[in-house]
């Protein structure tokens, strides 16, 4: 599965919503998450992908694209 | 002053999902007592056995992340809370939301929760792993916040913590909302899911589970003379109450009157009761007189009965004081013989099986008297269910910390 794919399912099974309305262009508040949902979401990522979020970073990532641009950078 | 009456009811137990499942269940005195399969591998524990609600998909509630984020109380709250909404046939929206209260009794809140985060997260220091929904997903008045969130009702919204009789102060505390005008109707009951390792451990220590390991469906057999402790069971019950012209006016069924609540506290040990029962005796004769009732009216009394040694014989003590040679006309059960010990949701069950007794004339049973203790010498409609017109019932509860807590219902 190519990473694009993945953050898309776990953004779809974390939020509840379908993976097709998961689109790069989508806030995380678009697809319904509120603040502790977005945590919830940083920490699968964390735990997914085997990375560490700080505070910083976690706020900076408010898009399906931001996340998917993010997780390639820092695991390259 | 204005009457209380009850609109609807919804229940899930480990009699099943649903009123008419649990009332049919009851009426044909099965045990909802099993093996544990809440969770993995109990043969460490003294006690291996309990009430567990059967087939329970909280999905068909709520949505998957709900699912994951709520504790199991949740999950069961939301699904009798709602029963009992849809049941009245209530339409809450903004012409009687902020009129609409949520009161419910939980005696222990999100165990499960605690003790996995604890073991997976706190005790190997992962704690930046916790979940954010930890806290909400356990807090134990989470229970009337989600079912408002889910009815929209905006009235006020809290819950009654006293153990095991949690669930009948949530009652009164509707009773007494509903009559003071603060609200027009109250979703009331109790909610309770705590069969994990943790809170079994728990009671193993104060001696206070059946180990009847080898028997578990007779295993809780209140006033039996070979009780060894009570059931750990889950569960949740609700009432929807409603001021009687409010009812009325929309031409709502009306299975009961809630008459009476009354409430005292022991001031004599953390577990134990007063041996001779005077606390659950002022709670029952408060309950009475609040409710306008006769010792006579009395027909059906559903008892704490524990299948512990020492409530069983105590609770029949306080009977009989109160109700004097009426005490032995009157008909006493624990359906608890049934559902196991829901704890903070006990009361909640145990006023539904009330009404229902109400509503069709038959007394519940209390399954696996086998031998009657010469001490607990009542008519506890013993091993089957029996017809009988029921003009009004108590429902009695009794809670660590030494609380006391009566209700009266009255035919309508």
């Amino acid at each position: 599965m190519s990473l694009d794919a993945k953050v898309t399912e776990i953004i779809a099974e974390n939020l509840g919503v379908p993976a097709e309305s998961v689109t790069p262009d989508k806030s995380f508040e678009e697809l319904g998450a509120d603040s502790l949902a977005v945590v919830e979401l940083v920490m699968a990522f964390e735990d997914e992908f085997d990375i560490e979020l700080d505070d910083g970073d976690a706020a900076s990532l408010k898009t399906v694209q931001q996340t998917i641009d993010f997780v390639k950078n820092i695991t390259a | 002053m204005r009457k209380v009456v009850v609109t609807g009811m919804g229940i899930v137990s480990p009699l099943g999902i649903g009123l008419e499942t649990n009332w049919k269940a009851i009426q044909e005195g099965k045990s909802g007592i099993a093996p544990i399969f809440l969770f993995d591998d109990p043969s460490g524990l003294a006690t291996q056995f309990a009430g567990q609600v059967p087939d329970f998909d909280a999905a068909q509630w709520m949505t998957p992340p709900e699912v994951r984020r709520y504790d199991r109380f949740l999950h069961l709250a939301v699904a009798a809370g709602l029963e009992a909404v849809e049941h009245s046939g209530l339409v809450i929206d903004d012409s009687n939301a902020k009129r609409v209260g949520c009161i419910v009794g939980v005696g222990l809140g999100g165990m499960p929760s605690l003790e996995q985060t604890i073991s997976t997260r706190i005790a190997t220091q992962k704690y930046r792993r916790v979940s954010p929904f930890f806290i909400p997903g356990l807090i134990a008045n989470m229970a009337p916040g989600l079912l408002s969130i889910y009815t929209g009702a905006r009235g006020e919204n809290w819950t009654a913590t006293s153990a095991c009789a949690s669930a009948n102060h949530a009652f009164g505390a509707a009773l007494r909302s509903i009559q003071a005008g603060a609200c027009d109707a109250v979703i009331a009951g109790g909610a309770e899911a705590v069969v994990v390792p943790t809170t079994i451990a728990g009671f193993n220590a104060m001696k206070a589970l059946s180990t009847r390991n080898d028997s578990p469906e007779t295993a809780s057999r209140p006033f039996d003379k070979d009780r060894d402790g009570f059931v750990l069971g889950e569960g949740a019950g609700f009432l929807m109450l409603e001021a009687e012209e409010m009812a009325t006016a929309r031409g709502a069924t009306i299975y009961g009157e809630l008459a009476g609540f009354g409430a005292t506290g022991d001031a004599h040990h953390i577990t134990a009761p007063r041996p001779d029962g005077s606390g659950a005796v002022d709670a029952l004769e408060m309950a009475l007189a609040d409710g306008g009732l006769n010792k006579e009216d009395i027909g059906y009394i559903n008892a704490h009965g524990t299948s512990t040694p020492a409530n069983d014989v105590m609770e029949t003590r306080a009977i009989k004081t109160v109700f004097g040679d009426h005490a032995h006309s009157l008909a006493v059960s624990s359906t608890k013989s049934m559902t196991g010990h829901l704890l903070g949701a006990a009361a909640a069950v145990e006023a539904i099986y009330s009404l229902m007794a109400i509503r069709d004339g038959v007394l519940p049973p209390t399954i696996n008297h086998f031998e009657a203790d010469p001490e607990c010498d009542l008519d506890y409609v013993a091993n089957e269910a029996r017809q009988a017109k029921v003009t009004a019932a108590l429902s009695n509860s009794l809670g660590f910390g030494g609380t006391n807590a009566a209700v009266a219902f009255r035919s309508y």
